[in-house]
């Protein structure tokens, strides 16, 4: 029996645009499990982000739950939410991930610096995490020294590093070109079903949907289908459904 | 203490990362340091060059002739008037002081330098470091101060060469140099004192001045049983000395003309150039913390806080400038050392600190903007700028 990690119920997001109000996530409800990877699609302006923002407890929500790994978001206050960020959520965003200065080990330590668990054991951890993503001769580069692909597997690792229980990657993939992209996520849904960790990744691009466990369809701020199966998956992937 | 610990390790890890950029900020504010403590030393030379005598005085209280508005050259006192204050009650001693200036010869070399005379042991003649104090009398012995010494390389034993303008024809004197004082420079020139009588004749003066030989002291030095009592001792001599007035130490410095004309004008220049150095490092850090918003916007979302990414700003901002003060400081030093001694550059212990203390806060002032704006940077807005 896989255990949920994150619980959305009835989520609502208003924003009042021109005097109107509008809802960018509209009435959303699911669950995502441990060892899951769970793909957000839709159009530009379907609400992906916007919910994606939500569970990354980065917006409140105007209506509705979220709960990640047992704590309710809308009873915490913004220290709370800081130090669930850092605890309990992994992040990975378009681009610029990384903090420029940092070499890609520091900038994977960096988590366990934040959570106070950086010591000689965990140390190794990152190594080997690094080094799991083909990274081993690129431990002391920075950022600046490295191709796309290779900051987004760091942004990986370091999304991995302090063992949150839920991933969050928004549109991973959007400055990589294909073949890159699909290592990436590959190596993305590797690690997060052998990490049993639950991971939601947005994405515009339908051809990553192949390695993911189900997909959640938006429109206009609505989850408007569900793809569960693997052939349903694959056909999404291959562009043959819509 | 975890937010401080991760504040010090991102900013020092930036600055290392990027030390080409931050040096050359840190250089910047090597060249303000630089400039504000020469303008400190500067101001501190000129306020020397121009106090050091009346500011080294043992004495507390200073007689002026009534309506000279206690300016020393515009002060010129009864040779009696010096009795009547040493009978007034609390007057421990007091010592008529004589000013003017000329130029010595030495070496074939002209000197410009104050000419002052007072009685020996009295208040008003400083302490003899080398040599002896001048005899009493037409002595035609001279005490000079440190500066004119190291100026024109003359020694305790030289004889030296007074020209002064009297009557409308140059008359030279010949003085010999029988002791060494401290610097004791006064008016912006070093200075040799000699005997009241000695001085008279060999000051300039007009041609009406000569039919007189008594020497007139231009103000008197009071030394007071004791200091405490220095307004009742004021209020008493000015009761009982007709024709004078008093003023004590920091007062008369101020009134000497153009002292606080001149200081106000240093400082005003010293503000400016901190103002400055708040603007440029204002600016940098600005415009770095502009460039570095997504950054920023990263940092916050994986989960530092609000703290750390303020105080990383703070320890970076500290950080640079203390660089800068400290090669902005060397700098000053070793550029001091090739100064010759005619430039009045006087590096006060006092002055410096606080140029240095306040060269120090000028980096957490000017990155006050950026600091706050790095503070209120919400993670949602930055990262959709990406």
């Amino acid at each position: 029996m896989k255990e949920t990690v994150l619980e959305v119920r009835n989520l609502v997001k208003t924003f009042i645009l021109d005097g109107s109000a509008l809802n960018a996530v509209d009435h959303v409800s699911f669950q995502v499990h441990s060892g899951e990877f769970l793909a957000l699609v839709g159009p530009s302006g379907s609400g992906k982000t916007t919910l994606l923002s939500m569970l990354a407890a980065l917006l409140m929500p105007s209506s509705g739950e979220i709960f990640i790994d047992g704590h309710q978001l809308s009873t915490m206050n913004e220290a709370e939410r800081v130090k669930l960020r850092r605890s309990r959520i992994g992040f990975t965003f378009q681009s610029n991930n990384l903090i420029p200065y940092l070499t890609a080990r520091e900038n994977v330590e960096f988590m366990l610096r934040l959570n106070g668990t950086l010591g000689k054991v965990t140390r190794l951890r990152a190594e080997e995490l690094l080094a799991r993503l083909g990274l081993e001769e690129r431990l002391h580069s920075l950022p600046s020294q490295m191709s796309g692909g290779q900051q987004q597997r760091v942004a990986i690792a370091r999304a991995l590093i302090h063992n949150p229980a839920v991933v969050l990657a928004d549109e991973p993939t959007a400055s990589l070109d294909t073949e890159r992209a699909m290592q990436v996520v590959q190596t993305f849904a590797a690690l997060i079903h052998e990490n049993q960790r639950a991971g939601i990744m947005v994405t515009h691009d339908l051809r990553m949907c192949k390695y993911v466990d189900r997909v959640l369809q938006m429109r206009d701020g609505k989850l408007v289908k569900e793809y569960k199966s693997r052939p349903e998956i694959e056909a999404l992937a291959k562009g043959e459904r819509n | 203490m975890k937010s401080l610990s991760i504040a010090a390790y991102l900013a020092l890890k930036e600055v290392w990362r990027n030390r080409g950029r931050f040096l050359l900020v840190s250089l910047v504010i090597a060249l303000i340091t630089l400039l504000v403590l020469f303008i400190a030393a500067l101001g501190e030379g000129l306020a020397n060059g121009n106090r050091q005598y009346i500011a080294g005085l043992d004495a507390q209280l200073i007689v002026f002739l009534d309506k000279s508005d206690y300016v020393i050259s515009s002060s010129q006192l009864q040779v009696n008037t010096v009795n009547q204050v040493r009978r007034v009650d609390g007057v421990r001693a007091a010592g008529p002081i004589y000013t003017s200036t000329t130029e010595i010869e030495a070496a074939g070399k002209p000197l410009k330098v104050s000419l002052l005379a007072a009685e020996a042991g009295q208040p008003g003649m400083p302490p003899v470091i080398s040599g002896r104090a001048f005899r009493i009398g037409d002595s035609r012995e001279a005490v000079i101060d440190q500066n004119v010494a190291l100026r024109s390389g003359i020694q305790v034993g030289d004889e030296i060469t007074v020209r002064s303008t009297q009557g409308g024809s140059d008359e030279f004197f010949n003085l010999h140099v029988v002791g060494l004082t401290s610097s004791q420079s006064y008016y912006f020139q070093p200075t040799i004192l000699t005997s009241p009588i000695t001085w008279e004749k060999v000051r300039p003066q007009s041609a009406a001045d000569l039919k007189d030989d008594t020497p007139y002291p231009n103000i008197i030095a009071v030394q007071l049983s004791d200091p405490a009592q220095i307004g009742s001792v004021k209020s008493e001599l000015l009761a009982k000395v007709p024709n004078v007035e008093v003023a004590d130490i920091p007062t008369t410095i101020d009134n000497i003309p153009g002292y606080s004309a001149q200081q106000g004008t240093v400082q005003t220049q010293g503000i400016f150039t901190l103002l400055i150095g708040v603007l440029v490092i204002g600016g940098f850090f600005q415009i770095q913390i502009l460039q570095k918003i997504p950054q920023i916007g990263v940092l916050k979302a994986i989960g530092s806080t609000n703290g750390a990414v303020g105080a990383s700003a703070v320890i970076q901002i500290i950080v640079v400038t203390a660089i800068g003060v400290a090669i902005g400081g060397g700098l000053t030093y070793l550029f001091s050392l090739g100064f010759p001694p005619t430039i009045p550059l006087v590096f006060n212990g006092t002055s410096s600190l606080f140029a240095v203390i306040a060269l120090l806060l000028i980096g957490p002032v000017g990155g006050l903007v950026s600091v706050i704006y790095a503070v209120r940077i919400e993670p949602l807005k930055a990262l959709r700028l990406q």
